[in-house]
């Protein structure tokens, strides 16, 4: 089993084979996050560059960290500091980031299919770290790695995904992934922030946490995206707390070992509440930590093939 | 390119009593069991440590730490093989520093797995020294590394494979030789 792609841009396009590996290989790289010295040679001489078209903390470091830890050097553009405020566009950025000498090309845009098209033009390989509301995919194969780690499976689980699933790109990719590995996905948020045919990519639709939290082992919740909430897609901050903000009343619903999963940053108090996110159902700081380790998985079994033996995806 | 089996060089009682002679020879060349650890490579220096540390369990009433070594991502032909190795778990649940290291493997060849073997380590910690333990040597060397203890010496053809097959991986403990198919 090998991951033969040059790119990793969504779940949609990866099957189940290919995650079950991916998770495979992430947990001895965990094994590594636990060393006092954190540093293989793996990767030395290879490089990789963070190109993050909005704002992030925890997935760019992640990112950078992960492939530091595996030996290889990093370079990170901020675009509110770089040439694209010149008018630059990606195709060219990207192209300039290459002849640098560059391996692996790490992007977040607004814009869905933006590394897909970045992907086209280049030879380095290619990560989604967020492309609009579509994927998200590295967020994904964390939580399922997770899941995987609490549960000792994914297949057979029944996961809620709780909040603004409209926005949200981590929804998609959970959705993807975790349907392929054989969990039941359900996804729980107003109606106004349900997409019309979230039904089709496999995921079973509740607007009421009575029914959507029923015997679940797992909940997702999703940020409330403050920032894309200006168009009145909810009465209040406060009403959308009372129904579907994480409390725990809503808790008792699910399967009393259910785990609490929240990609963050999380506003504390209103997408769930401070008893549950710092209670024990919650692996929030594990996810972290996981996140580091699978992406050193997907930056191992990225690099070091021959250009030959690389499909593009 | 297929093989075909050539001569068994030793069947399950020469494993065991070289296995057993290995053992004697590290708790005498380490004057017992104090500070000593045994670390066997993935995938069949794992078995053999067990084995060791169980005979070692044996003689002296003392069960010594055992780790297990995953050395891929410290492999050096990694961007020549055209595929990456399936990574498994590197377990040492103790610390090496100020230990007394036995890494054991199945077979001796270049040398290049060991190499990969002692920069694991080091970058575990700070052993007071690391001793190497084989089941077979079969020459070659590309890297200056020899080893401590020795099942067997078997003098190779570069153009042969040793295949070390064992209970616990094959279903089988035996050792053969084998040529390639011209």
């Amino acid at each position: 089993m090998d991951l033969k792609r040059k790119d990793i841009l969504g779940l949609q396009d990866l099957s189940a084979e290919e995650i079950e590996l991916i998770l495979d290989t992430a947990e001895p790289m965990k094994e590594i996050l636990g060393r006092d010295l954190k540093k293989v040679p793996t990767l030395r001489g290879h490089s990789v560059v963070t190109l993050f078209y909005e704002p992030s903390t925890r997935t760019r470091t992640s990112f950078e960290l992960a492939a530091k830890y595996l030996g290889a050097d990093t370079a990170s553009i901020a675009v509110a500091t770089s040439s694209v405020q010149k008018g630059e566009s990606l195709r060219d950025t990207a192209k300039t980031i290459e002849m640098m000498g560059i391996d692996v090309i790490i992007i977040r845009h607004s814009a869905a299919g933006a590394p897909h098209l970045l992907s086209r033009y280049v030879k380095a390989r290619v990560i989604n770290a967020g492309d609009g509301a579509h994927e998200h995919p590295t967020q994904a194969l964390l939580d399922m790695f997770t899941i995987r780690e609490k549960k000792g499976r994914l297949s057979g689980l029944k996961v809620a995904i709780l909040g603004d699933i409209a926005h949200s790109r981590v929804a998609r990719s959970n959705i993807w992934g975790l349907t392929k590995m054989g969990a039941e996905v359900r996804v729980i948020g107003p109606p106004t922030l349900m997409p019309p045919d979230i039904h089709k990519m496999g995921a079973r639709v509740f607007y009421r946490w009575e029914d959507g939290l029923k015997d679940v082992d797992v909940i997702n919740v999703l940020r409330i995206q403050l920032e894309r909430q200006q168009k009145g897609l909810f009465p209040s901050i406060r009403e959308y707390t009372r129904l579907y903000g994480l409390d725990e009343e809503k808790l008792r619903c699910a399967k009393p070992d259910v785990l609490v999963l929240h990609p963050g940053p999380v506003n504390r108090g209103i997408e769930i509440s401070p008893e549950v996110q710092d209670g024990r159902h919650a692996v929030i700081n594990e996810q972290v930590k996981n996140g580091v380790a699978v992406r050193m998985a997907l930056l191992y079994l990225l690099m070091g093939r021959g250009e030959e033996d690389v499909l593009t995806a | 390119m297929s093989h075909h089996e050539k001569t068994q060089i030793l069947d399950a009682d020469g494993i065991r009593r070289a296995l057993t002679r290995i053992s004697h020879e590290i708790l005498e060349r380490n004057a017992g069991t104090q500070d000593l650890v045994l670390i066997g490579i993935r995938r069949r220096g794992v078995p053999l440590a067990q084995r060791i540390a169980a005979k070692i369990k044996e003689i002296e009433g003392t069960s010594v730490p055992l780790g297990i070594l995953d050395i891929n991502l410290y492999r050096d032909d990694l961007s020549r093989l055209g595929y990456q190795p399936v990574l498994r778990k590197t377990e040492v649940p103790f610390s090496v520093t100020d230990k007394k290291v036995v890494l054991v493997d199945d077979v001796l060849y270049t040398g290049r797995t060991v190499r990969a073997a002692l920069d694991a380590i080091m970058d575990l910690g700070r052993p007071k020294l690391i001793q190497l333990a084989v089941l077979i040597d079969r020459g070659h060397r590309e890297l200056p590394i020899r080893a401590d203890f020795v099942g067997k010496n078997v003098p190779t053809s570069r153009r042969e494979t040793i295949s070390v097959l064992l209970q616990e991986v094959d279903g089988i403990d035996k050792v053969v030789i084998e040529e390639a198919e011209k």
